[in-house]
């Protein structure tokens, strides 16, 4: 059994990217293959040292919501995005930054983290990816 | 030779035992054994599920004290 799950990160939300890379590593984890789709808020999250840089979608207040957050996070043991998106990289998954959200926020290539993203794609290899994923997901 | 893999998932929480679980398996030869430990309740369920996924063979899960211990053979 080997099947694929597509996702479509559009959020920049420090815990949507959470979840993001929990459904991607867990899929990763059980065999399949894997393919985050970045685009809009979700590709700042792509830039240099941007990765956990975003607001709690609910109740950040300022930003003291999200220091609780992690607070509590580091007390539960969960591990960083940084090393959720190691383990990502290092079990094979497959990043895509959308092309169109490039032009429309005024992102370089250099000003995100080349080394990972696989490819500079639009709606067309998100489709195509998509079609052959048994999961696809728009986080 | 098959050799036994040990892989320390104490105190991970999720996704860990089942992405460290993943890169052992990775890492291991035909043959080889892996032991997992660990106390994240939930991946004592899903580490077998992803051994089926990936048709391994699930040779134990037993509770040990406050801990399970899988075994898989690659």
């Amino acid at each position: 059994m080997k099947d694929k799950t597509t996702l479509i990160v559009e959020s920049g939300d420090y815990d949507k990217i959470y979840s993001a890379f929990i459904i991607a590593n867990g899929s990763l984890a059980m065999g399949m293959d894997v393919s985050m789709y970045f685009t809009f808020w979700g590709l700042n999250r792509l830039k240099k040292n941007k990765l956990d840089k975003g607001p709690l979608s609910k109740m950040n207040f300022l930003g003291l919501g999200k220091l609780f957050m992690k607070w509590k996070m580091k007390k539960a043991n969960v591990r960083s995005l940084e090393e959720m998106l190691n383990d990502f990289v290092q079990l094979g998954g497959k990043i895509f930054a959308c092309d169109m959200t490039m032009d429309i926020l005024g992102i370089e290539k250099e000003d995100l983290r080349e080394e990972i993203i696989t490819d500079f794609c639009a709606v067309g290899t998100y489709i195509k990816e998509a079609r052959e994923s048994e999961i696809t997901l728009y986080i | 030779m098959s050799k036994e893999i040990k892989v320390n998932c104490m105190g991970e929480n999720c996704p860990v035992p089942l992405v460290e679980t993943r890169k052992a398996i990775n890492k291991a030869k035909e043959g080889d054994i892996l032991v997992i430990t660990g106390d994240h309740a939930s991946s004592k369920k899903e580490i077998p599920m992803a051994v089926e996924a990936m048709d391994l063979e699930l040779i134990s899960v037993k509770d040990i004290d406050d801990y399970w211990e899988i075994k898989i053979g690659v």
